[in-house]
């Protein structure tokens, strides 16, 4: 049986060259980066190879890397340590940053992103805005301008969404912040700061910080064909971040912990892969997801949800109308291939995709959402056999299911 | 999600050839129950036989439109009440239909709850009608 590995939103696998570039670094190079001798050096030397590899990708300095163990440490990092950085230089009583905090995000963001948020307002030490996106899962800069507000410390909105795909406006919203601070510098008030959650545009878009206006940026290597459980946090010289993991002094004292050398090592090679290659691979994948689309949407009662157009090239996803995402899983599991969906059934806490809810999609059609996302080595024929096993499955829950 | 360690061999093999599935024509009892949470609608039909003065299930199909739990549970409990005593088959409990796919995800409990309360509930209708 063929075998279509076509959830690459969720991971991907680990790239060959990637792999050998990080294996001698388990068991030969196997030293501890903080210790001074032949073995730590050896350790060091590749950790700040990797990191210049990074800063390179996203036009940072080397100094601008963190490297943590996930998106999620990354994201964590950024909104909690800005924060307590802000709230420690209200205590000097000097200092013009207003008693209550204030964060704006969007209702699309990874779990990552609003689970932190929810934990700040729960402390007390922020208020959030969730900001609504229009019917493609899109937040309109607007909304981001009208949302600002003296106080407000942080923007923090994805560059692309998991679950649709949609391409958000993070450089248009670096314009507004850029303006903003034009204004707050001559008051002598205080920065607003910009996260973006960077997770699912590694591999397909540029991103470049500087383009992007961007001063926080969080990505994880695992959705670019670097092994699970290493990630990196873009800060911004000048940016203030508090430490939230303590103990040593690694990454500049931010993040404590000894290094993942041969995860460091990995994210290096496998980010300048991406750097050396995006245009070539994202066109052909684009047009490997859009045969995709085309073909999945001549299916009766199928709709693209996401943007049409600005979407990430690698994220096909849609609502397929009186059949269930989960049983879908299963089908196309027993048919060799892999895919995603954001029903309830699917989501361990049994509610609908919060997703497709913002977009405005009822439960009741989200039901019957499903996600593929292609991965750079996605072949013609992959995407060929789905569109052949696929409406067949459709046809088969359709029958199981009670007539309206 | 690893869906082969998910569910049960058992339910996986509910999904793929689901028993008693499809309309039974002109049914003696149907109940259509829905989960609010999570969406998923299960339909359920009875034909009650009489023997010796005594009602069985000569017949039951299912109709779901849900996820693999759903299915596998409204799959089983046909086979489970097929042919067996009314007064008896009202008696199946959530618990007896998890049991008899070799376990559910705590999770996807609630799964098994609609599969019973949809039997109940046919039964309910065909002594209504009666």
């Amino acid at each position: 049986m063929r075998k279509v590995y076509l959830d690459n939103a969720a991971t991907t696998p680990v790239d060959k060259r990637v792999l050998a570039a990080a294996r001698p670094y388990f068991s030969q190079r196997f030293g501890n980066a903080s210790e001074p001798h032949l073995w730590g050096q050896e350790a060091r030397r590749a950790i700040e190879t990797a990191r210049e590899k990074v800063a390179d990708f996203l036009g940072a300095k080397p100094k601008e890397i963190i490297f943590t163990s996930c998106a999620t440490e990354s994201i964590n990092l950024a909104h909690k340590g800005l924060l307590e950085a802000k709230l420690r230089e209200f205590q000097n009583p000097k200092s013009q940053i207003p008693k209550k905090l204030h964060i704006i995000t969007s209702s699309v963001e990874h779990k990552a992103v609003l689970e932190t948020c929810k934990h700040l307002e729960k402390l007390g030490w922020a208020k959030v805005t969730y900001l609504p996106v229009d019917k493609y899962g899109m937040v309109r800069v607007s909304d981001v301008k009208q949302a600002i507000r003296p106080e407000t410390i942080l923007v923090s909105v994805m560059y692309v969404n998991n679950e649709v795909g949609t391409i958000e406006p993070v450089a248009e919203i670096g314009k507004v912040i850029k303006g903003i601070n034009r204004s707050r510098r001559a008051s002598h008030s205080p920065p607003l700061y910009f996260h973006t959650d960077a997770t699912q545009a590694i591999q397909y878009l540029d991103c470049e910080v500087d383009k992007l206006g961007v001063d926080l940026l969080s990505l994880t290597g695992h959705k670019f064909c670097a092994p699970k459980g290493i990630g990196a946090l873009y800060v911004r010289s000048g940016v203030p971040i508090v430490r939230q993991q303590d103990g040593g002094e690694q990454e500049r004292g931010l993040r404590a912990g000894t290094e993942n050398v041969p995860g460091i090592v990995a994210l290096g090679e496998a980010i300048g892969q991406v750097q050396r290659s995006t245009f070539q691979v994202q066109n052909r994948v684009k047009e490997l997801r859009d045969r995709l689309i085309d073909g999945v949407l001549k299916i009766s009662g199928t709709k693209l949800t996401g943007h049409p157009t600005k979407r990430a090239p690698h994220i096909a996803s849609f609502v397929i109308e009186g059949v269930e995402g989960e049983a879908m899983l299963l089908l196309l599991s027993d048919k060799g291939v892999a895919a995603s969906s954001g029903s309830a059934c699917t989501s361990g806490v049994l509610g609908p995709s919060h997703v497709l809810t913002a977009m405005g999609i009822s439960a009741e059609v989200s039901h019957g959402s499903l996600r593929f996302s292609l991965g750079k080595d996605t072949a013609g024929e992959d995407i060929d056999y789905v569109l052949k096993v696929l409406p067949g499955i459709v046809v088969q829950l359709r029958k199981m299911a009670p007539a309206a | 999600m690893d869906l082969q360690t998910f569910y049960s061999k058992k339910v996986l093999e509910h999904v793929r050839h689901p028993r008693n599935m499809g309309e039974l024509k002109n049914p003696d009892g149907v109940a259509t129950v829905g989960n609010r949470v999570c969406g998923d609608i299960m339909r359920l039909y009875i034909k009650v036989t009489k023997r010796g003065g005594r009602e069985y299930i000569g017949d039951v199909r299912f109709q779901t439109l849900g996820c693999g739990a759903a299915i596998a549970t409204s799959s089983i409990i046909t086979t489970m009440v097929k042919g067996r005593l009314l007064a008896e088959a009202e008696k199946i409990t959530d618990k007896a239909v998890a049991e008899a796919l070799g376990g559910l995800p705590p999770v996807k409990m609630h799964c098994s709850l609609l599969a019973a309360d949809a039997l109940k509930k046919a039964i309910e209708d065909y002594r209504r009608k009666r």
